[in-house]
């Protein structure tokens, strides 16, 4: 398993990332090495295992669908970094790629 | 030390319940401790002394009236940063969250608040609990009071390393592959992985959601029953809690080992042990046989794979859990021009390097063309390493084994090599991944006087005979909880 610097870069842009040419470098080696070593599930994976995602066995939570109060809009929205009018303000989106 | 500092939870408990000691004398001696030995542990991000105060004094005014006071009253107890206070910073170990004042109280703090606690302060931790040796927080290392050359372990190692320096006898950490254990077993204390489910996630900042839980970090077994007890229980907030009873950890915790089938899981003492982990390790068996244990050898065939699959699943769920720091609705924010550039730039700024390699790690596992072939298949083993684990407790009540592959490493070790850091996990990460109970407790020394953790793992909800386990070894034992110049700590300061 080896990693180009496009397929980090690709990677980053996926995740949000804004990563500098010496940051893309060095994971690309450290994120060959760690894939190449956690591959080594595919050893014993096989496909009549079935995959767990959850541990303790609990299915289909439900709760009453009854209103219930829940954090105002002014302390939510009070941790926000922009805020204006009782909203969430960001830059432009439209026009985005 | 001041005499009020080296007592347990469970004795200074009864000392303020009788009104022997106030509460508030309590909350002042640890408060005095905290600020003597911070300047060599830097165990906390915050100590919150006005707060604390307060929350004394409220216990001592109450017992005053002749009022009921709560299974903590006074007590003090460290926080791991990863839970949510509300209205005091939050950190999580990083820079994306310095400035965070959580709007509400974690599940956990509302019960240790409801059970009268004295909240003293929010604890290091490796940035959003990725490490296994507190150098990853973004704002300093926090070091080992038994040797603080030596790093406490992680990511819950600022709570460890204040409840080992008693600076407070109860901490609370949490474990995501070992983030309790771990850290417990270097700093020689009891740290206890409950159940997956047992305690609420409602307020813990998200790490990997399947394998995130809260456990207490104590320097007896008997506290680990206390605080356990009153953090665990069905919480609506958290779709994932168990609505089953809370099992009875205090009825027989002092009943002993006699009887009962305990397993020696046998990879855990095959290559890449440490000696002076094996050697107190074996003879932590040894002495659980004396005490009338029927010891049995056991085997996790797959376990050998958990950490391969850990570090698939973990990172998976981290990259999606940390997709909500997008500088939009909570922590930092840096400019950019567009939405997107502003997001890349926030997270560039916000996270530290373990983080970012985590989400690069998970975002790659996830994506298309190769989530069959890594997370499926991590997820396939998950289900190996569960069945193992059934087929040995179907002859064993208990697995036991070592902890850590080493005790406690100096700083800066193994910094470099992200590799050899997650390593450490080796132990830890089965029974997280199986959701199963598992505890440290103290199994004495290394030629280098560094604390051996002896790990116990039990089947789900097993948490009574778990403790009942270690309770046993403590006893028998008796082991000096503080590290060799525990004093000294506060002497170079004073």
């Amino acid at each position: 398993m080896s990693l180009s610097t496009d397929d980090v870069r690709h990677v980053a842009r996926l995740a949000r990332l804004a990563l500098s040419d010496q940051e893309v470098e060095s994971l690309r080696g450290e994120l060959s090495e760690i894939l190449a070593y956690a591959d080594k599930v595919s050893e014993v994976a096989a496909a009549d295992v079935p995959p767990t995602s959850h541990a303790y066995p609990l299915r289909n939570v439900l709760r009453a669908d009854e209103p219930r109060p829940s954090l105002p809009q002014q302390e939510a929205i009070a941790t926000a970094p922009q805020a204006e009018d009782g909203r969430f303000r960001v830059p432009k989106i439209v026009g985005d790629e | 030390m001041h005499p009020l500092v080296t007592k347990d939870a469970t004795e200074l408990r009864q000392l303020i319940a009788a009104r022997e000691v106030s509460a508030v004398e309590v909350a002042q001696a640890h408060l005095d401790r905290i600020h003597t030995t911070e300047p060599h542990v830097s165990a906390f991000i915050r100590s919150l002394d006005q707060s604390a105060l307060d929350s004394a004094r409220a216990v001592d005014q109450r017992l005053a009236a002749g009022h009921d006071v709560g299974p903590l009253a006074g007590i003090p107890v460290a926080v791991k940063d990863v839970l949510c206070t509300r209205g005091v910073e939050t950190t999580c170990g990083s820079r994306m969250l310095e400035h965070y004042r959580p709007p509400y109280d974690a599940t956990v703090v509302r019960r240790l608040r409801e059970a009268d606690a004295v909240i003293v302060g929010k604890t290091n931790m490796d940035e959003f609990a990725m490490g296994s040796s507190c150098e990853n927080s973004a704002f300093f290392p926090t070091r080992n009071p038994w040797d603080l050359g030596r790093v406490p372990g992680g990511s819950s190692g600022g709570s460890a390393a204040a409840v080992a320096a008693g600076q407070a006898p109860i901490a609370i950490g949490t474990d995501t592959g070992g983030s309790i254990r771990l850290p417990a077993a270097f700093c020689g204390l009891v740290g206890v992985k409950p159940t997956y489910g047992l305690v609420s996630r409602y307020g813990l900042i998200a790490f990997a959601s399947s394998l995130d839980q809260a456990g207490p970090m104590t320097r007896s077994v008997r506290d680990a029953a206390l605080t356990l007890a009153v953090i665990a229980g069905h919480d609506p907030c958290d779709t994932t809690s168990i609505p089953e009873a809370v099992p009875d950890l205090a009825t027989d915790l002092e009943r002993g080992v006699e009887g009962l089938r305990i397993g020696v899981v046998s990879e855990y003492l095959a290559n890449g042990l440490a000696d002076g982990v094996r050697l107190r390790v074996t003879e932590a068996i040894e002495r659980l046989g004396k005490l009338g244990a029927d010891i049995v050898e056991a085997s996790l065939p797959h376990a050998a794979y958990g950490i391969n699959a850990y570090y698939l699943i973990a990172p998976s769920e981290c990259s999606s859990n940390l997709s909500r720091y997008d500088g939009v609705r909570y922590g930092l924010r840096t400019d950019g021009a567009t939405t997107e550039v502003m997001m890349a730039a926030t997270r560039a700024a916000g996270f530290g390097a373990e983080v970012k390699r985590r989400i690069m790690i998970g975002t790659y596992a996830l994506s298309a063309g190769y989530y069959d072939a890594y997370y499926v298949a991590a997820q396939r083993v998950r289900t190996l390493i569960i069945r193992d684990f059934e087929q040995a407790f179907a002859t064993c009540d208990v697995l036991v084994g070592p902890m850590t592959p080493t005790t406690a490493f100096g700083l800066g070790d193994k910094v470099d090599d992200p590799l050899a850091m997650y390593l450490n996990d080796v132990y830890g990460v089965p029974a997280s991944l199986g959701g199963m109970p598992a505890l440290s407790v103290p199994a004495g020394l290394d030629d280098d006087g560094l604390p051996v953790g002896l790990q116990v793992m039990a089947p789900l909800l097993g948490e009574a005979v778990l403790l009942r386990v270690a309770r046993a070894l403590e006893r028998d034992l008796a082991l000096d909880p503080w590290p060799r110049g525990a004093d000294s700590l506060a002497e170079v300061a004073a």
